[in-house]
């Protein structure tokens, strides 16, 4: 603990769309610790995914481009890594699980020729040390009977099943830093329950950091250290994730949290719901960016968009803690 | 039995994946495989299980989108499991169902008030001037004032979620089949969602079938919980009952995991061994002794069936 291991500095991204710029990232800033895990909460088209895809270089440019900003991982800027010095750091040193896992693996390769590619691809290792490293992968991410699972096709697992394969891919180089795109979207409850644990004994086991992005927040409760919590493109709360839970400052954490009924909540209670729609990322040019949904808005909140406010614990970009 | 809005006996939907050369299925995924329930008027039921608990399957057997293959359904004290098409029309006056995709539900190249004017066309109301009075008294109703003449792709998601809705309701049905309604949308939007249905619930007196893999959202939806696992309820009992003392295994597994606000780390979570095994071929006795850590030799040999062990609370399982 206590070491720097990334470190992203007012990045910005834009995504240039016919004739219209579209800020999908604006003047995001955080860093991690070695071995702390970070959540990114927010809704579709907040910036969640667009800053890791940043992080990891595997942006679509275009349509988009980083304009601002640095991305320091172990003391060097990513951004000016060429492609081939990027290919080498990813999947390495960083590496990302993404949320469908059927569409993440190869259909036509063996579990077994996927995972000990990235092996063999990273470290100099011979075909027969790559498949043992393989299945001690698998065991470690608890798949049954790995050395049958490494002749098999994605197809004949389950959704489960693959996205514990996904992870093996991604740790099998011991990266520094792990990135999880929402990795438990699309996997039920009792399942997502055991990839959750999975992931949370995993991260002791090996050290590394973690970035896991979700829309829910009960997830990122599960494993986060810190929270950062993204509204249009910026980071409007960032607290540890007692703190955000508990004391949750800014308007939008305090509606996202009381959005979601209680386990013994019933009809009676009516739902507290924040009014309006999320808003496009083009859309608010000037002021807050939650001012149209807010209920704490006044006059300051509508042409000055609010600095960063340290109150308690919580850093809150929101004018009423001014 | 006139309190009863729905009632559904040994329901069963099987659906083919291998036939034989004629045609005839030789091998079934037993997606549904013999349910009872019932809904009073006036009730919320929650219906809720993970992917391939035939959940859906069940809404859309009810509603008669899929014929059932056994069983029977009926509906306002009339047995409808084998209506015709003709005579089910008079039927989806009096149910209706909303799906979770708004953005597949919607025709894209009709102004969503035209839709729904058709949909009052077919149902009898030919005259116009009367149709468009009712599209703007549902429009209103769900909260969409005056956005009639626009098109879907005009709205967000929520908001097409409430043309969905407001389409439901043009017909006045008494039961509303609501599969995944807010799976779909963001936290945010999900709460005003929730709150619409609600509302209209008490306005209009509406029952619902409430079919969701969100925990949260069925707690606080529903008056009683039904809890299927691999086409069969497992559990079903009055939703503070069920919550508080869920008595089938695979119950207190998925109600220990269901994220809880805040609670994070820490919290005393049952987390189950193995996924749901397949519908087509399905353990035998209890379904879920695969799964199950008090699962004798017994559990294999004869199906539970379900037992009342207090007001309302039926548990299938051989613990009781």
């Amino acid at each position: 603990m206590g070491e720097e291991i990334l470190k992203v500095k007012d990045l910005s991204v834009n995504f240039y769309i016919e004739d219209r710029v579209i800020p999908a990232v604006d003047g995001v800033s955080f860093s991690l610790q070695k071995g702390e895990t970070l959540g990114l909460v927010g809704e579709s088209g907040c910036g969640k995914s667009v800053t890791a895809l940043s992080i990891i270089g595997l942006l679509q440019t275009p349509p988009a481009r980083i304009v601002k900003g640095e991305i320091i991982f172990r003391g060097e800027n990513l951004l000016d890594k060429s492609y081939e010095e990027m290919r080498r750091i990813r999947g390495k040193d960083i590496s990302m699980i993404f949320q469908e896992p059927m569409t993440s693996l190869n259909p036509v390769f063996t579990i077994g020729r996927q995972i000990s590619e990235v092996i063999m691809q990273h470290q100099n290792m011979s075909k027969k040390e790559a498949l043992d490293r393989t299945i001690e992968m698998l065991k470690l991410v608890r798949i049954p009977l790995p050395e049958n699972v490494v002749r098999q096709y994605p197809h004949q697992l389950s959704g489960g099943m693959r996205q514990r394969v996904m992870i093996a891919i991604a740790l099998a180089c011991r990266p520094g830093l792990l990135i999880a795109d929402e990795p438990t979207t699309a996997l039920d409850v009792t399942v997502e329950a055991q990839i959750l644990e999975l992931i949370n004994e995993l991260k002791d086991k090996l050290n590394s950091s973690i970035i896991i992005i979700s829309h829910d927040l009960a997830v990122v409760s599960e494993i986060a250290d810190k929270v950062a919590v993204m509204y249009s493109g910026r980071i409007v709360e960032y607290a540890d994730v007692h703190t955000i839970f508990n004391k949750p400052k800014h308007p939008y954490t305090r509606g996202l949290l009381e959005a979601v009924p209680d386990i013994d909540m019933n009809r009676q209670q009516r739902l507290k719901e924040i009014r309006g729609v999320v808003p496009r990322p083009d859309e608010i040019r000037e002021g807050c960016r939650f001012k149209t949904r807010c209920d704490c808005a006044g006059e300051v909140c509508m042409d000055k968009e609010p600095p960063f406010y340290q109150v308690g614990k919580n850093l809150v970009r929101c004018w009423n803690y001014a | 039995m006139s309190d009863r809005i729905l009632e559904v006996k040994n329901l069963k939907k099987y659906f083919p994946v291998k036939t034989n050369l004629f045609g005839k299925g030789t091998e079934f995924v037993r997606a549904v495989d013999g349910i009872d329930f019932h809904i009073d008027h006036g009730e919320i039921l929650g219906l809720v299980g993970e992917s391939g608990s035939g959940k859906s399957t069940t809404g859309r057997t009810v509603i008669r989108l899929l014929d059932p293959t056994e069983g029977e359904i009926i509906f306002e004290g009339r047995n409808i499991t084998n209506l015709k098409k003709k005579e089910l029309r008079k039927v989806y006056e009096r149910m209706q169902l909303v799906f979770q995709d708004p953005f597949a539900s919607l025709n894209p190249r009709k102004k969503v008030g035209s839709a729904i004017e058709e949909v009052l066309f077919i149902h009898g109301m030919k005259d116009r001037a009367q149709r468009r009075e009712r599209v703007r008294e549902l429009f209103d109703m769900v909260g969409l004032r005056g956005e009639e003449e626009k098109y879907p792709h005009e709205f967000s998601g929520g908001q097409r979620q409430r043309v969905v809705i407001a389409r439901a309701l043009a017909v006045d049905p008494r039961l509303i089949i609501c599969d995944e309604p807010v799976s779909a949308l963001d936290v945010s939007i999900q709460a005003q969602i929730i709150n619409l249905l609600t509302s209209l619930k008490d306005r209009l007196g509406l029952s619902y079938l409430f079919i969701s893999h969100d925990l949260r959202v069925v707690r606080y939806m529903s008056d009683r919980v039904a809890v299927m696992y691999l086409g069969k309820i497992v559990e079903i009992a009055p939703a503070d009952e069920i919550f508080k003392n869920p008595a089938h295994p695979y119950s207190k597994a998925l109600l220990s995991v269901a994220s809880i606000k805040g609670s994070g780390k820490g919290r005393k979570k049952i987390i189950l061994k193995g996924e749901v095994p397949s519908p087509v071929n399905p353990p035998s006795g209890c379904r879920f002794r695969t799964r199950c850590e008090y699962a004798t030799v017994y559990c294999g040999e004869a199906e539970p069936q379900l037992k009342c062990i207090g007001t309302g609370h039926y548990v299938g399982c051989h613990l009781y």
